[in-house]
């Protein structure tokens, strides 16, 4: 577990995957958030077009983040529909 | 003071917290309810990121701290299983003068519509996200950017 990071999905992404959270291993090379939508949406058709819709948010270590962002190890990403609360 | 909670909350009891503090000439309070919503299936759920959610209303009360006069503010944000007409959510600021507080409390429920990481559940569908919520949003965050630019 020593390269992981840690990944949480949630409300509709988490029902259609059929995942609420996963540690997942990273490259040893700088892995960006652009590469692990790349990586993740290797898994089918489902991975590949939740994570590719424009509307889909990511966050890394709990702030919200965009493509380019270089994941490390021990990181937390999440990755969410907006946001429906108040 | 920012809360995310399974428990039910008290007007009167925020209320008499907003006040605690000498001075508050003005006080305004939102509070936001599960509607009636046409379904079959009574269940109404509230997801939530735990850890992003604590520190987006965070930052959201320091904006408003920030941007107006405030004596005290509050915000708390329920969770889990809810019904038809329970309360979701309280937004309640004091200040000196109305003004600060009627926009303080309109901003921070505004952002918090369109930042912080909470997910409706209806029956078994999850709410879409309104147009209408992020344009309320955007419009307090271009009139930032006027500001920012005025300043220039």
């Amino acid at each position: 577990m020593n390269n992981d990071i840690q990944i949480f999905y949630f409300a509709n992404l988490a029902d259609k995957l059929n995942c609420e959270n996963e540690f997942f291993p990273l490259d040893s090379t700088p892995t960006t958030l652009a590469q692990l939508k790349e990586q993740l949406s290797e898994r089918g058709t489902v991975w590949h077009e939740l994570l590719g819709e424009a509307s889909t948010r990511c966050a890394v270590n709990q702030a919200i983040a965009t493509e380019d962002a270089i994941l490390k190890r021990g990181d937390e990403v999440a990755f969410f529909p907006p946001v429906t609360g108040g | 003071m920012i809360s995310v909670q399974t428990e039910d909350f008290q007007l009167e009891r925020e209320y008499q917290r907003l006040i605690a503090r000498d001075g508050a000439g003005a006080v305004v309070t939102f509070i936001g309810r599960v509607r009636d919503f046409a379904s079959g299936d009574k269940t109404f759920l509230l997801q939530h990121y735990p850890g992003m959610t604590e520190k987006v209303l965070e930052r959201i009360e320091q904006e408003a701290k920030a941007r107006w006069s405030i004596i005290a503010s509050t915000i708390i944000h329920r969770v889990g299983s809810l019904n038809i007409h329970d309360q979701i959510v309280f937004v309640g600021v004091s200040s000196k003068h109305r003004r600060d507080a009627f926009a303080a409390c309109e901003y921070m429920i505004d952002i918090l519509k369109t930042q912080a990481p909470f997910w409706k559940k209806e029956g078994q569908h999850w709410v879409e996200a309104k147009d209408s919520d992020q344009a309320a949003a955007d419009a307090w965050l271009n009139a930032d950017s006027w500001q920012a630019l005025e300043k220039d």
